[in-house]
């Protein structure tokens, strides 16, 4: 064993955290320093690439090597990281506006590309740190603050949109799976390509108290009814498929990563076409 | 060759391996020979999706160790100015060569323009410092190509290579030295121990040592207000000490960045203050002038940012009228009007329809204020 614990990770001297009370993202955080630990990775192999929303405060709290850059960039910034060093374990921890609203862009391109990296996103269908606004996984009808009627636009599905743009591996947990999430970000880490973790999260404050109940018990047992695995979703009815979501890993491939096809046609020694 | 080319050639030679971009005329050949040349000296050429991520790329291959660039023009610069400020405010060194062409907006897209400079100045969001610097000669692409590379790993900024469309595709012969004859600088590391490490503890000159990921020391790089530990930190003299520091040390090594060339008589009674494309067009005017028995000369500014204070006060001072011919309607004046507590005559000479400006436009003016 390598000795460290999730502890090894975290920045104890920024604890304890902002995040409100029933917020997934502690136990998401727990998860992700528990699966590094158990990956026997060094803190100072990790980059950990952030935006902006409460997921993207993560970093404050961890003694990785961190890259907090600006909303809806991460991908595009840990693309460079990684590419810069590919020697790096490269995570990037989204919300769900970072990673598929504002940043939707880079989120299928580097799906597309398969960059060596992974993409934990927080999904708790809303903007939490601006008030609780409509983002582009709010459901049909989902009460937000910009949305009080309900949104008129359908939400995306990440998993769906990652795995239409190429991704290597895709899975999907709630924050009520703990344990699950812990082991699905240490089977994404270890994956070579793209990789995805959506962690359907609960926000009790806003969508919670809006759509489902603002208690962070109810909230999720809320997830946990939810989530249904992926074999049985499947042979779920139409209508019962639209008040669940598919759970645990749906897709894993082999296809290789952007670095490895780039060297492999770039040769150092190769004349490029053209060439005088 | 061509500019465009020889700024490629330049960056590869100080060191750079990774490009990220997202083409744009007129500065494609940039891209196009980076992706030929980079994988050669086992560099990467990455053809991002957009320029907000062609600029996040960059400066998240630079945090990894590698200097990196790109290149684009005005609809693309505008679109990488959010993320400019991150890498002056989290201290990341890069080079972002802009080719001006005609604008606003799509505007003329072949055409050269001098539209950015203000941009260049002031297109990102709070207060910041920034170094802009601003070639005429294909010779100059690959000499400021360098020189911004050196730049901006001394100072850890972002420096922008303000060239034109005329620049980028004019070809001239040109000198490249070989490698071991250039002036190389590369960003200092950390000569303390890993443990307790403070990434943007600044040393004497102001610049912080910060090593890049992967090696022993952990960095925490961020483009939230941060204290000397790299962690976000909201405390009101934590910004009002990052944001003073990051002007201070460019304000403080003003002599070492700023460059200007002066061409034609000392004494000239009118001084011409122009760059890049238009700063050809007027030494050929000091040319014509010294034949035809009129005293001008030219003030060329090769740095525009931080913008050249103290020789552009000098022109004030010693000229009995200044011209500033430009491709805007008016972006340098406005600079040269500040400085002008002389009362000296401040002559503007705009084009703005895609065309240069000539030599005899310069000159009818030149005549007329000297009349």
């Amino acid at each position: 064993m390598s000795g460290y614990t999730f502890k090894s990770y975290l920045e104890k001297s920024q604890l304890p955290h902002m995040w409100c009370p029933g917020c997934g993202d502690g136990i998401i955080l727990r998860a992700y320093t528990e699966a590094l630990a158990e990956l026997c990775l060094a803190p100072q192999e990790v980059v950990t690439v952030t935006g902006i929303g409460c997921w993207g405060k993560a970093d404050d709290y961890l003694g990785t090597h961190a890259f907090h850059g600006t909303h809806g960039r991460a991908l595009a910034f840990a693309t460079g990281i990684k590419l810069g060093n590919p020697d790096l374990t490269v995570v990037a921890l989204m919300g769900d506006g970072d990673a598929v609203t504002i940043g939707g862009n880079h989120f299928i391109h580097a799906a597309r590309r398969n960059i060596n990296l992974t993409a934990i996103v927080t999904n708790n269908y809303n903007y939490g740190m601006t008030g609780g606004q409509y983002s582009a996984t709010t459901p049909l009808e989902g009460k937000t603050t910009t949305s009080p009627n309900g949104t008129a636009e359908p939400g995306f599905d990440l998993c769906f949109l990652a795995e239409a743009a190429g991704a290597n591996f895709v899975a999907r947990t709630t924050c009520y799976h703990a344990v699950a999430l812990k082991n699905m970000i240490k089977e994404a880490i270890s994956h070579q390509g793209f990789s995805l973790v959506e962690v359907v999260s609960s926000c009790p404050t806003y969508f919670g108290r809006f759509n489902v109940h603002p208690s962070p018990v109810k909230m999720l047992n809320w997830l946990k009814d939810k989530a249904v695995p992926v074999q049985k979703y499947r042979e779920m009815s139409a209508a019962e498929q639209a008040e669940h979501f598919a759970v645990s890993t749906l897709v894993n491939k082999n296809r290789p990563d952007f670095y490895t096809t780039y060297k492999r046609i770039n040769r150092p020694d190769q004349s490029a076409k053209g060439e005088e | 060759m061509q500019g465009n080319e020889a700024c490629v050639y330049a960056a590869i030679d100080c060191g750079a391996r990774f490009y990220a971009g997202y083409p744009i005329t007129p500065s494609s050949e940039i891209a196009e020979l980076s992706a030929k040349y980079l994988p050669k000296v086992n560099g990467i050429y990455l053809q991002m999706e957009d320029e907000l991520g062609s600029i996040a790329a960059i400066i998240g291959a630079s945090a990894a160790g590698k200097k990196s660039f790109t290149a684009t023009s005005g609809p693309g610069f505008s679109l990488m100015q959010e993320n400019l400020g991150m890498a002056i405010y989290a201290e990341v060194p890069c080079v972002i060569i802009n080719v001006q062409r005609n604008g606003p907006s799509t505007g003329l897209a072949t055409r050269p323009g001098q539209g950015d400079v203000m941009q260049a100045r002031w297109g990102t969001h709070g207060d910041h410092p920034i170094i802009v610097l601003s070639p005429s000669s294909v010779q100059e692409c690959y000499d400021l190509t360098i020189r911004a590379f050196n730049l901006s790993e001394k100072y850890r900024i972002p420096v922008i290579l303000l060239s034109d469309e005329v620049i980028g595709h004019m070809r001239e012969s040109l000198t490249i030295p070989e490698v071991e004859d250039l002036i190389i600088i590369n960003r200092k590391l950390p000569l303390v121990p890993a443990q307790g490490f403070k990434p943007y503890t600044p040393e004497e000159d102001l610049v912080p040592a910060i090593p890049p990921f992967g090696t022993g020391y952990i960095v925490h790089i961020s483009s939230s207000c941060h204290d000397e530990s790299g962690y976000s930190h909201n405390a009101p003299q934590t910004a009002d000490n990052l944001v003073r520091r990051l002007h201070k040390k460019i304000e403080a090594n003003q002599e070492d960045i700023v460059q200007v060339e002066w061409f034609g008589p000392e004494d000239a009674e009118l001084t011409i203050i122009a760059y890049g494309v238009i700063s050809r067009t007027a030494k050929q005017v000091v040319i014509n002038a010294q034949a035809n028995g009129l005293s001008v000369n030219l003030l060329r500014l090769i740095t525009h940012w931080p913008f050249p204070d103290e020789q552009v006060t000098q022109a004030l001072k010693k000229a009995r009228a200044v011209l500033i011919p430009e491709l805007n309607l008016g972006q340098v004046v406005q600079e040269v009007h500040r400085l002008n507590s002389f009362n000296t005559p401040v002559y503007q000479l705009s084009r703005i329809d895609g065309e240069i400006i000539l030599p005899s436009q310069i000159m009818q003016k030149v005549e007329e204020v000297l009349k």
